[in-house]
């Protein structure tokens, strides 16, 4: 039984006059992976922003649809933006992590939550360095600088930071795309296993990675959602015919 | 043949601009070398003046509380420079502590807050108050500051809360717009993966912002104390300069820069009281000194940090 955690509707995003996102309709299910494909500048990170209310940062965005995140309204006024983004997380297509050691960087969302007891925060560390599959390249030295490991393994400790939280949905921009192919399989199984418990949404440029890991695609173009169904059909048998020259590298 | 052989061997054109160029900065570079040195020499060679030819201790100098060069007690000149080292140190801290607040507070609202009306209002202010020369600092302090201490706090109004304020005004601009500049220097990426972890605006700006940019904000304190160390003038008409050992903040006191510029132009070279002005201008260029080597040891360890 597939269970629909967050609803989309005719979404719009405008940047000052400029148009973005022309009215995208999409549903995500629980535990599943849903890949968001199109050519660049077709509005992906603009939409994967709407969800967690990033854009409202940018000045001169408006946004309009609806949002239903397990029943509420996500824009609605007393909405809480701060408990939204603790519930929705996002890792970003450059790895940032903070100037401090990786132990502070993964508990920093539960100290900002207000979480001061040590066995919680080392458990919270532990459990979620582990789900995001690097616990065992960290753990003798988890007061270090997080700026001093590799690209990949800070990408990972950026996960880790995002599912201490505990989160239900966590958002990617382009995770892999700042990695070498041997650190982006290794993100990609830990997505994998991420998806037991957790729903994940993800940008990819890499159609290949989006066959691999997410049972749902959707496809963007220029501000528009063209089609959205499982992976399978997406790849094998696109009902569009944009959907179909994309995949096939014709075009983006 | 012969003739790409030769066009090789020779030096070209742009080649020969490029060593020219070359050895004229050198030359420059040589020349302010120069000058710096010669400058530390002479101020070095006047300022042990006190020391060797005029046999004052060197503990007397630093540690003594009288300073009345034209008297001598004991054989010894009254050269005791801790009344001025004081007020100097304490209008420099005091007028820094009091700016700091101020300056974060500011350089927050150009880079966090509200950067639109934070970069059309505060920027020009700041550049504006940065322009200002030093005396018509002091001559605001001469007649609103001093009047003002006057009237709350008795006496004279002058001295080093006077002083203090004249300073944190002068030292404020610095002290932000250096500020602003670490704030900035923090990636944009630190704060929106702050908010995205569902912390606050207030949050991120103090756990995240302020403390990546601390090795930028401490290097603009030192500069701050810098600029305030070495202010002359402006001090110098409010500060009441009387060389005591400063016992209340509104009672006049001194500072080096202050008893320098009075005392320099009345003194003949060579005699007690010249020499014990030079030894003050060399604790001031000692002290610039240990503030240059401050700034350079923070921006060392905020690198060795990332
Ligand atoms: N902050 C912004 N202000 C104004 N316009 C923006 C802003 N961010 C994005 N845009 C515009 O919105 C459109 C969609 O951008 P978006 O970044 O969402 O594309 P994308 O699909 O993520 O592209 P890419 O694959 O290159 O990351 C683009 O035309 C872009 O120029
Ligand atoms: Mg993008």
């Amino acid at each position: 039984m597939v269970n629909t955690i967050l609803k989309t509707k005719n979404v719009k995003l405008k940047y000052g006059d400029f148009e973005a996102l022309h009215g995208i309709d999409l549903d995500f299910n629980q535990n599943e992976i849903t890949a968001l494909i199109g050519p660049s500048g077709c509005g992906k990170s603009t939409y994967l922003r709407c969800l967690n209310r990033m854009n409202d940062l940018i000045d001169g965005v408006t946004v309009t649809g609806d949002f239903d995140f397990q029943g509420a309204d996500v824009y609605a006024d007393d909405y809480d933006i701060v408990d939204l983004r603790k519930q929705i997380g996002m890792v970003f297509q450059q790895p940032n992590p903070f100037p401090m050691s990786i132990y502070d960087n993964v508990v920093y969302g539960l100290r900002v939550a207000g979480v001061r007891d040590k066995a919680t925060l080392d458990e919270a560390a532990q459990t979620s360095l582990k789900q995001a599959a690097i616990w065992d390249e960290v753990k003798n030295k988890l007061d270090q600088s997080a700026l001093a490991l590799s690209g990949g393994q800070q990408q990972r400790v950026c996960i880790a930071r995002a599912l201490a939280v505990s989160p239900d949905i966590i958002l990617l921009d382009e995770p892999t795309s700042a990695l070498d192919p041997h650190s982006s399989r290794q993100i990609e199984a830990t997505l994998l296993q991420l998806k037991e418990k957790y729903t994940i949404i993800t940008v990819t440029h890499n159609l290949q990675q989006a066959a691999r890991i997410a049972d749902k695609t959707a496809f963007f173009l220029s501000g528009d959602l063209i089609e959205a169904a499982d992976t399978k059909q997406i790849f094998m048998n696109p009902e569009h015919k944009e959907t179909s020259d994309f995949i096939t590298g014709r075009f983006g | 043949m012969d003739k790409i052989r030769e066009s090789i061997l020779t030096k070209s054109h742009a080649s020969k601009l490029e060593r020219r160029g070359k050895i004229i900065s050198f030359m420059c570079l040589g020349g302010i070398c120069l000058i710096v040195l010669a400058i530390f020499i002479f101020i070095a060679y006047r300022g042990l003046a006190t020391f060797t030819s005029d046999h004052v201790s060197i503990f007397k100098f630093l540690g003594g509380t009288k300073w009345n060069p034209e008297v001598t007690e004991n054989g010894h000149p009254l050269v005791g420079a801790l009344p001025m080292i004081t007020g100097s140190f304490l209008i420099t801290i005091l007028a820094t502590l009091l700016a700091l607040p101020f300056a974060i507070g500011t350089a927050l609202m150009m880079t966090d807050i509200t950067p639109k009306m934070g970069t059309r209002i505060l920027q020009p202010v700041l550049e504006l108050l940065v322009g200002i020369p030093s005396v018509v600092y002091g001559f605001v302090g001469l007649t609103v500051v001093v009047p003002f201490m006057r009237s709350i706090f008795g006496g004279s109004g002058f001295g080093i809360l006077a002083g203090t304020f004249v300073l944190f005004v002068m030292v404020l601009p610095t002290i932000t717009s250096m500020t602003v500049d670490a704030l900035k220097s923090v990636p944009k990426d630190y704060r929106s993966a702050s908010l995205a972890l569902g912390a606050t605006r207030w949050q991120t700006i103090y756990k995240v912002v302020l403390r990546t940019a601390t090795p930028g904000i401490l290097t603009a304190i030192v500069f701050g104390m810098a600029r305030a160390f070495g202010e002359a003038l402006a001090v110098q008409m409010v500060v009441g300069n009387a060389a005591l050992m400063p016992t209340s903040l509104v009672a006049p006191a001194s500072t080096l820069t202050s008893v320098l510029t009075t005392g320099i132009g009345n003194t003949v070279l060579g005699t007690v009281q010249n020499d014990a002005l030079w030894s003050l201008a060399l604790i001031l260029l000692l002290m610039s000194l240990a503030f240059n080597l401050a700034i350079h040891l923070i921006a060392k360890r905020g690198e060795l940090k990332r």
